[in-house]
């Protein structure tokens, strides 16, 4: 058995993507982006701002709802997180549910702020533990974000990386694919072509995602795990059994 | 003349919510529970919500009870509580009718009526499904463009409520509105023919003569009403006043799991004593 968690390792591959980023925005409902923003500004040797929508922390505060976006319209904001009830081959994301729109046979809550973040901020990182070719489809069946755009749209944002339970795909924008860059310990390639709904480029030789090291667990398991705790307080407790501050 | 604004109860705020009204409800932390459950009992019908840009309890209450003909909103959620249940239900059964958004489109909206002009452009949008569903936002060219205009931008109109709805910790006998850190409850006011208040607690004085709290004051030209509802969130949360009731919450969630459970739950907390007992204990926020 290895020396850490499965969150942790999902942490761990998600902060190794934001190492260049000076403002990473957290989302609503996203405890392991939100600690892995963290843990790249406890490792970073540049000031890092991390910014979490809903949370009390003065710190973790932006100006409202409405600043936060037209903060990532002005470019002010580096990387952000989207998910998405399914996710597709072009990186379109769907947070509106299953079957023909708009009488579907699943209604999932809505598009949030998808339709304009992904468009607007340079690093989005694509997050949803579930892979299995109900979640990695070939087509969503509603688009609330399109992956890419054609040349004449604004677009100075999109889809950087998509972090599974299984792996790590990095985004291929010019190709509008994504590439299999990962596979986590002990999953074989396989077991995720099996579980994906779409095609993607499998690289000759495909490492194994790389485990946090001592020096990250320390940090995580301290000052990741204070922090996360304002904002997502069963989080911090179930994976660091750590109590948000009274 | 400073009194009349200041009503007897959220009965007689609810009474100002006519038909098919087009109704601003805002997503969390400032939500009129109270006020909704009157809009109940009153049995008011078609209305076409507006979520700023989300919504919860209030919007999936006011659809299971059949108050809602058109919602336009960018999420119906119970975030880390679960799906809305009777939004879920009503969405499969045709029975609503949706406009899904994206959260900065309700808010360039709600900005332009604000300002008293037809549209906003923003960006994004381009390829989305939303887009494609939405005739009323077009796409037009950016006149500014450097190279001449090949800048397609999504023209986003404006989003005039007739009314919107909102809970704030504090009001004066002037009709001042005291909304605290939520400061995008001013422009759904703003962007609002008139804006229905409940509160906490009236405040001695007026609260524009504090230079601390004026800056979060939504002034009385926006206001049409005012009625006192203590813990009128319940069982929502008041931003620096209380916080969620989660078991409340909870127990609502697996009400409304079925259209008879959600009848039920309004018996007993819409329309019998269910919802006064179950707040009498003092959550009071830490």
């Amino acid at each position: 058995m290895s020396g850490y968690r499965s969150e942790e390792l999902l942490i761990s591959v998600i902060s190794r993507l934001l190492a260049d980023c000076g403002h990473i925005a957290v989302g609503v409902s996203s405890p392991i982006p939100g600690s892995a923003a963290l843990l790249t500004q406890a490792t970073s040797d540049r000031p890092v701002r991390v910014s979490v929508i809903g949370a009390e922390t003065p710190e973790f505060r932006t100006d409202g709802g409405v600043d936060l976006f037209d903060s990532a319209g002005q470019g002010r904001i580096d990387a952000f997180f989207l998910s998405g009830g399914q996710i597709d081959g072009e990186a379109n994301i769907n947070l509106v549910g299953i079957g023909d729109y708009p009488e579907m046979k699943v209604r999932w809550s809505g598009s949030f702020g998808s339709a304009h973040l992904y468009f607007m901020v340079p690093k989005v990182i694509l997050f949803r533990e579930e892979h299995t070719t109900r979640t990695m489809v070939d087509k969503v069946d509603f688009i609330s974000a399109p992956g890419w755009s054609p040349d004449n749209v604004h677009r100075p944002g999109g889809p950087y990386g998509l972090v599974t339970n299984l792996c790590l795909f990095m985004f291929d924008r010019p190709n509008r694919r994504f590439r299999l860059e990962s596979l986590h310990p002990g999953v074989t390639l396989e077991e995720v072509q099996d579980n994906t709904g779409f095609n993607f480029e499998i690289p000759e030789v495909v490492p194994e995602t790389q485990a946090p090291d001592q020096a990250k667990l320390e940090l995580l398991r301290s000052t990741v795990a204070q922090k996360i705790a304002d904002p997502y307080p069963k989080f911090a407790e179930r994976v660091w059994g750590v109590k948000a501050a009274a | 003349m400073t009194n009349q604004i200041v009503l007897p109860d959220v009965e007689a705020l609810a009474a100002r919510v006519a038909d098919g009204a087009k109704v601003a409800v805002f997503k969390d932390g400032a939500v009129p529970m109270d006020l909704g459950r009157a809009l109940v009992r009153k049995g008011v019908r078609g209305l076409h919500v507006v979520t700023v840009p989300t919504s919860g309890l209030l919007a999936d209450m006011l659809i299971g009870a059949g108050c809602v003909a058109t919602i336009e909103t960018s999420g119906v959620t119970m975030s880390e509580f679960g799906q809305a249940p009777c939004f879920g239900r009503a969405v499969k059964s045709s029975s609503l009718k949706i406009m899904d958004a994206t959260c900065p489109a309700v808010y360039t909206g709600l900005q332009a009526a604000e300002k008293g002009v037809p549209f906003i452009p923003m960006r994004g949008l381009i390829g989305s499904d939303i887009l494609a569903n939405r005739p009323d936002f077009k796409t037009i060219d950016n006149p500014y463009d450097a190279d001449g205009g090949d800048d397609p931008i999504v023209a986003i109109p404006a989003i005039r409520p007739d009314v919107s709805l909102i809970h704030a910790p504090l009001a004066d006998a002037f009709g001042n509105v005291w909304i605290g850190r939520q400061a995008e409850l001013k422009i759904m006011a703003h962007a609002s023919a008139e804006s229905l208040i409940t509160c906490e607690r009236l405040y001695e004085g007026n609260l524009l003569e504090d230079p601390h709290l004026a800056p979060a004051v939504i002034p009385s030209m926006y206001v049409g009403g005012i009625a006192v509802a203590e813990r009128g969130g319940w069982p929502l949360g008041l931003t620096g006043e209380y916080d969620d009731d989660p078991d409340a919450i909870l127990a609502y969630i697996q009400a409304a799991a079925t259209p008879e459970g959600f009848q039920d739950w309004l018996a007993e907390h819409v329309f019998g004593s269910g919802a006064a007992d179950a707040r009498v204990p003092a959550q009071a926020a830490e």
